[in-house]
């Protein structure tokens, strides 16, 4: 009786939290929309993208501590799938629910493919081969215009379909509830919804058989395959799973933006989504989460405001935003990596409740073989 | 019973080079179920590398090895450890950054089968898995005496109860036959008597133990049978007082005008 009474408030301040979370979360393009306008909105929708993309990435990183410089590889493919399912590039129109399980599925396949040769690799050799792939696929799409045009080359594909289920699309404003909603907000609770499944899923596995074979292998593999883990399989699925991401953010990419080409794929990005990993705080849902929002909006915030404060200040502007942004990220980076290592969040580990089935001084009885005993 | 399924363990011939130094040359020895077999011999003997070749880390040049009555022809650690072999590890080879509970479970993975579908949707046979998990992690650290720690690090722990953990963990995966290598290293003569005790006590529940050791008095109290190793040869074989008396030995020990 007396837990009973101790666990309710602390669980009806979760139900509160979680309550306000919520509600947050459902209202937010609206408040942003009206405080700091709709470009905004559209900023926080990428936002979701990347972090889509960053706890796809924690997987392969955060988790099976496998270091993937070409991780953009599958944000690409899943991208292209879309494009080539449903513009006039090859006259397909095929609607988004069907293409983005598709474009998964592939992004599937080629980080299996591209998985599989660099298993007996690690750490910096690892980070090199994947750099390479990340690159190949970029320069695939680049010059896969001509014998047969596929990709349409660096022109990039055009003139995307937009999302749309039935009639119901989400690139036009919609009147819900009496409501208008615009078509940003629209993709903002699309991305939303799909953002809180990779978060699921993340949270599932990391807690599961297979999150802890990973996790063996990212702390020891010679220990991890002597405990009997499969090696090669279970790298093979992080691989996949976290491409598998990677192409879900991919295929809402190119159905937001109506436009792809190669060099949203460039090797910048998948350093940005590892930052995004590294700084937030790797193998933590939390800390990765916080580092794809702060990478997103920072830049932004930047952007809009080094301007303004530089002419408040000096009456002119000294250093170009663009770079001073990329200064600032630097600095970022290297103040991180100093006082928090483990990133700003790091993952702590859960405490799990020893099992109900005996008390203390049962405890002290059993340590027999306790040398301080 | 017969003598052929008295036999857990058989060597026939095995070598091992690396480059110009032979590693093993022709091993060949035999353990029983449900004795404790002591390998000895000094620094550089080839005891590591025959642990390493029972459990897959390394493929033999020469010879072969039956385990079980099955033979392991260039097989992967992690079928070695289904087919019922764990290990130690001379240097401690723990997951650091997992809690001790943790470290135990991830033992557990070769006798459970949850994937990704059981993982996701959590369902009934799902959560009675990693329940059983759970409790049984719990049950092997109890036995090792160290389920107080069960939720911090493994880097946190003393150097006697990371020892503890390693063994824990390959029990978690229900081997037939536990290699211990060097679990005393580095222990006081405390630690090393509990760890005779516990030993004792693995093998009281059937568990056939090899143990590279170089305590002696260890060896000598604990272990039915003892094979010495010097530059990669078995040099004796037999009861521990037998061969501590064995002139061979004691000139491998101690250097070659002793004998």
């Amino acid at each position: 009786m007396k837990i009973r009474e101790k666990m309710l408030p602390t669980k009806r301040n979760a139900w509160l939290a979680f309550t306000a979370l919520a509600l947050l979360l459902l209202v937010l393009p609206f408040a942003t929309d009206a405080l700091l306008g709709r470009g905004w909105v559209r900023i926080v929708d990428f936002a979701l993208l990347y972090i889509m993309l960053a706890l796809g990435l924690n997987i392969v990183v955060g988790y099976a501590g496998l270091l993937d410089l070409g991780y953009v590889a599958f944000f690409a493919v899943g991208a292209y799938t879309y494009a080539l399912l449903a513009s006039p590039q090859f006259g397909l129109h095929l609607p988004f629910w069907i293409i983005l399980p598709i474009g998964a599925l592939l992004a599937c396949l080629f980080g299996v493919l591209l998985g599989a040769p660099t298993l007996k690799l690690r750490g910096d050799y690892l980070a090199i081969v994947t750099l390479g792939f990340g690159e190949i696929i970029r320069i695939f799409l680049n010059n896969l215009n001509a014998p047969v045009n596929i990709t349409n080359g660096p022109q990039g594909i055009s003139q995307i379909d937009p999302m749309r289920l039935g009639g119901f699309s989400l690139n036009s404003s919609q009147e819900l509830f009496g409501l208008a909603v615009p078509a940003v907000h629209l993709h903002y609770y699309l991305f939303l919804a799909l953002t809180l499944l990779v978060i699921f899923v993340s949270l599932r596995l990391q807690d599961s058989r297979i999150g802890r074979a990973w996790m063996a292998i990212r702390e020891d593999e010679v220990a991890a395959a002597s405990m009997g883990i499969n090696t090669r399989n279970i790298k093979l699925l992080a691989f996949a799973m976290g491409a598998t991401f990677g192409g879900v953010a991919g295929g809402l990419f190119a159905g937001f933006q109506g436009f792809v080409s190669p060099e949203s794929f460039s090797l910048m990005e998948s350093i940005m989504i590892l930052c995004m990993v590294v700084l937030g705080g790797m193998g933590n849902i939390g800390g990765v989460v916080l580092g794809g929002v702060l990478l997103v909006l920072l830049p932004e915030a930047l952007r809009n405001g080094a301007e303004p404060v530089q002419q408040a200040l000096f009456g002119r502007t000294l250093i170009d935003p663009e770079s001073l942004r990329m200064l600032l990220f630097g600095l970022a980076l290297i103040l991180v990596m100093l006082w928090r290592p483990a990133g700003l969040w790091p993952s702590t580990r859960r405490q799990r409740e020893l099992e109900a089935h005996d008390g203390e001084a049962q405890q002290e009885q059993d340590t027999v073989y306790d040398a301080s005993k | 019973m017969t003598q052929a399924s008295d036999i857990l363990l058989q060597l026939d011939g095995v070598s091992k080079r690396f480059g110009g130094l032979a590693a093993l040359s022709d091993v060949s020895l035999h353990v029983r179920r449900g004795e404790i077999y002591g390998l000895i011999g000094p620094n550089g003997a080839g005891k590591t590398t025959l642990f390493n070749i029972l459990t897959g880390l390394y493929q033999l040049d020469a010879g072969h090895f039956t385990f079980a009555g099955r033979q392991f022809v260039r097989c992967k650690p992690h079928q070695l450890a289904h087919a019922g072999i764990a290990r130690t590890f001379q240097n401690i080879r723990l997951f650091p950054n997992m809690t001790i509970l943790e470290n135990v479970m991830v033992g557990r993975h070769v006798r459970t089968c949850s994937g990704i579908w059981a993982a996701l949707t959590r369902h009934a046979a799902a959560r009675s898995e990693e329940r059983d998990i759970v409790q049984r992690a719990h049950e092997l650290l109890r036995q090792v005496g160290i389920q107080r720690h069960s939720n911090t690090l493994a880097c946190n722990l003393s150097y006697g109860e990371q020892r503890r953990l390693e063994i824990a963990r390959a029990l978690a995966t229900e081997p037939t036959l536990l290699a211990l290598d060097e679990p005393a290293a580095g222990m006081h003569a405390t630690e090393t008597e509990s760890l005779k005790a516990l030993l004792q006590d693995i093998r009281a529940s059937g568990i056939t133990v090899l143990l590279i050791e170089h305590d002696v008095k260890l060896i000598m109290g604990l272990c039915d049978r003892v094979a010495v190793l010097d530059y990669g040869r078995k040099i004796a074989e037999g009861v521990p007082d037998a061969v501590r008396n064995d002139p061979v030995v004691i000139s491998a020990y101690i250097g070659g005008g002793a004998a």
